[in-house]
């Protein structure tokens, strides 16, 4: 049975939190896997196929949850899959070393209509705990399959496959232990499930049915509720309000079960060794150490991206971009000057500049991967909660805003580690201020040409960018995104060496993301800004785009900025580099960048400098961020409202700056 | 949030939750919020309070009436580390004082 699609095995891969469920999930399918979305949901769906004599899978690897319960989008997309969809298998990763709490989740998913196999993965790691575990025991407790993997370094997953190949075969010897629930509920139980049996959709387990309604679950309990008669509803209804306390009291019952599963199993020394993950945690959630270490590590980071990234940019510029344009201007000699431009200008130009920013991403993306995977980030959010709740978040929404120093787009797709709504749209409205890769390139090229101390200037404007989102954060938090604190409630994995293929594969996706969106948001928006600014006439100053400029002068003046001063800061919303090449071409230097400096150290006062880098570094984000924050958002409210919040912010910003230079005589 | 014993909101709910306790029986003195325990303690998991998608969360993560729990770091302000069925949980302030222990 069970073979649909010729040879094809459908098996879904669900585990909790850091079992490492991506590392089985990468090793089964290495790059034959896809990355979207899930239908209608911000929550990242990736799936993939593998073969293995003449067999083959398709796996669906499912977001990684705690229980099934409805508290997330992540939980109901994980059961309505397996439900909706009924894989041949369902491949439950467990973590050996954490087992009795790693089990939760198949203590849910044993009641669901599809045959489970358990991985049991990091078993090494449970042998340097001092753990001894049994597979066969725990096998013949639990009565599914049971297979022993360390995943990290591919053990195990060959049988695993064969015992995803025997279940999907002869699915019908399926007998799990499954958990009962407590005695001094089965009852009420079994009375909801004779109420509500009759009425439930055929695609679901009525037993199952009945135990979510108990649990208090919000979203079964609303899909039944207009399926019922009304006296067996308000009988249900009656049965829910007696046994508020259930959910506690089944989650109890479940690990209950486990406990017994786990008894035989396992054998748990008395006292635990001291670890690694403790000698390391003395550090890095020490109060103090612990934000040394975090500076420390954030500072390694860009020292490193910029180290080796920003050389390898500007090859990249000279190499690659230039050789292009030259190469589309030799073969295009005979075509229209118009053509020559859209694509010289508008296409290599816009895209190609941002491609630049390729090696840079590469190795912040790296390192922080890096950091992911061995298990330090959850330690930098537990270090930064306190901070965070200034503005009404927490520990969590730092790992996005994090990112955001590297790009902001991946930073926006980030926040959705983050579960409230709320919280998570504040997060996305104050990424943008984390000035990315290239705002502080922008930033390395002007800051030389109207200071003397450089250096000190771009740090100063990296704190200002700082503490305006703090204040953002905090305004927005009082006053628009007002809402009830969430709940911070956080795994710290134990640590453990990088697995440097699950790294690899991370690092792909997001630059992957990252150039699709170069591909279809920015080439369109490059070749929209190159027409403005070549209609009608063909020269620049004349341009759709400088009336617009022109149109921005009387805000420009109280800066002390000049209608091209304008253009180039809104050309920087299709890239923020443009805003070089912007200035390049209105003043006339061609790309030549010396000549550009010292025409600005000409042209503007420091005080204008000033104001134009400060307007600069908070300014509306890029288009490709835009487009993100629109994506994750989902409502084109809150992404006017992010553009607009950050063009005032920016703009009083400049005008701050320079009148506050202006007094000071600058 | 900062300060567990002045909030009215809270005050609120632990009333609430105080009155379900005394109607299951259980004797109010000797449960103390999971907040209280100093670094290095350990304490049994009493009860939890606070809405329904919050209990079953935690309830899921292992906090469960009768789990053991350690307290790793408790700063006397901030979150709090716990370890709970092998596994390390960080805990806003907030969250922690809905969780209410018993001595071993």
């Amino acid at each position: 049975m069970a073979q649909q699609e010729g040879n094809m095995i459908r098996v879904a891969l669900a585990g909790q939190p850091n079992v490492g469920k991506s590392t089985v999930f990468n090793l089964l399918t290495g790059l034959n896997q896809r990355v979207g979305n899930w239908p209608g949901k911000t929550v990242e769906q990736k799936a993939g196929t593998c073969s293995i004599d003449s067999w083959a899978f398709r796996v669906v690897d499912l977001p990684g949850t705690y229980s099934l319960s409805a508290n997330s989008p992540e939980e109901v997309i994980a059961r309505e899959y397996i439900i909706k969809e009924k894989p041949d298998v369902v491949v439950a990763i467990v973590n050996a070393a954490t087992l009795e709490r790693s089990l939760y989740l198949v203590a849910e998913l044993l009641l669901l209509p599809a045959p489970v196999i358990v991985g049991l993965n990091m078993i090494d790691v449970a042998e340097q705990q001092g753990l001894t575990i049994e597979p066969r025991v725990l096998e013949a407790a639990i009565g599914v399959p049971v297979v022993p993997m360390v995943a990290a370094r591919g053990q195990g997953i060959h049988d695993l496959l064969a015992r995803i190949k025997k279940v999907a075969c002869d699915g019908a010897e399926y007998t799990p232990n499954t958990p009962n629930i407590r005695a001094d509920h089965a009852d009420v139980l079994a009375r909801i499930e004779e109420l509500v049996g009759d009425h439930v959709p055929p695609e679901y387990p009525s037993t199952w049915v009945a135990l979510k309604i108990l649990e208090g679950d919000q979203q079964i309990t609303d899909m039944i509720h207009p399926r019922l008669p009304p006296e067996a509803w308000s009988e249900v209804y009656q049965i829910i309000q007696q046994h508020e306390d259930t959910c506690v009291a089944v989650a109890g019952g479940r690990y209950a079960w486990i406990a017994r599963m786990v008894r035989a199993a396992v054998v748990k020394p008395r006292i635990g060794p001291i670890t690694l993950t403790d000698r390391l945690d003395r550090w890095a959630t020490h109060p103090v150490w612990g934000l040394v270490i975090l500076v420390g590590i954030l500072a390694l980071s860009f020292a490193l991206t910029y180290a080796i990234g920003s050389p390898l940019q500007e090859l990249l510029d000279l190499y690659l971009v230039q050789n292009l344009a030259d190469l589309a201007i030799r073969a295009l000699d005979t075509a229209p000057t118009w053509l020559k431009g859209l694509l010289v200008d508008g296409v290599i130009g816009g895209v190609g500049a941002v491609l630049t920013f390729f090696p840079i991403l590469v190795i912040f993306f790296a390192v922080l991967g890096i950091l992911e995977d061995i298990g330090y980030m959850a330690r930098a959010a537990y270090v930064m909660d306190r901070f965070m709740h200034l503005m009404g978040l927490h520990g969590k929404s730092f790992l996005p805003l994090f990112l955001g120093f590297g790009c902001n787009v991946p930073a926006v797709m980030g926040t959705r580690v983050i579960e409230s709504q709320r919280a998570r749209l504040l997060t996305i409205i104050v990424s943008p201020l984390v000035p990315c890769t290239a705002r502080m390139g922008v930033i390395a090229f002007l800051a030389p040409a109207f200071f003397a101390a450089p250096a000190i200037v771009s740090w100063a404007l990296l704190a200002m960018n700082l503490a305006v989102l703090v204040l953002s954060g905090l305004l927005l938090n009082r006053f628009i995104l007002k809402g009830e604190q969430i709940a911070f409630i956080m795994e710290l994995p134990l640590y453990h060496l990088p697995n440097w293929h699950t790294i690899a594969i991370t690092v792909w996706q997001r630059l992957l993301s990252f150039l699709r969106r170069a591909g279809t948001v920015i080439l369109a928006v490059s070749i929209v800004i190159w027409t403005l600014s070549t209609f009608p006439g063909g020269d620049p100053e004349t341009s759709y785009l400088a009336s617009l400029g022109r149109l921005l002068e009387p805000v420009g003046t109280l800066m002390g900025l000049d209608w091209r001063m304008m253009l180039a800061l809104i050309s920087s919303f299709v890239a923020k580099e443009n805003a070089v090449a912007t200035m390049g071409v209105l003043f006339g230097v061609g790309e030549s960048g010396a000549g550009l400096q010292a025409i600005l150290r000409n042209t503007l006062s420091p005080a204008a400098g000033l104001a134009f880098l400060v307007t600069q570094m908070l300014f509306v984000p890029c288009v490709g961020t835009v487009a993100t924050i629109k994506q994750e958002s989902d409502s084109w409210g809150w992404t006017l409202f992010s553009v607009v919040f950050l063009l005032v912010v920016s703009l009083a910003g400049g005008v701050i700056a320079y009148q506050a230079a202006g007094l000071l005589g600058w | 949030m900062k300060d567990e014993h002045h909030n009215p909101r809270h005050g609120l709910r632990l009333a609430k939750r105080s009155n379900q306790a005394h109607q299951r029986g259980l004797s109010r003195h000797n449960s103390r919020r999971l907040t209280t325990l100093n670094s290095g303690e350990s304490a049994v998991i009493q009860s939890l309070s606070g809405g329904v998608s919050f209990r079953s969360r935690l309830a899921a993560l292992g906090f469960t009436p009768g789990a053991s729990v350690r307290m790793l770091q408790n700063l006397g302000h901030g979150p709090v580390l716990v370890t709970i069925r092998d596994t390390r949980i960080a805990l806003g302030r907030g969250e922690a004082c809905k969780i209410h222990v018993r001595p071993e």
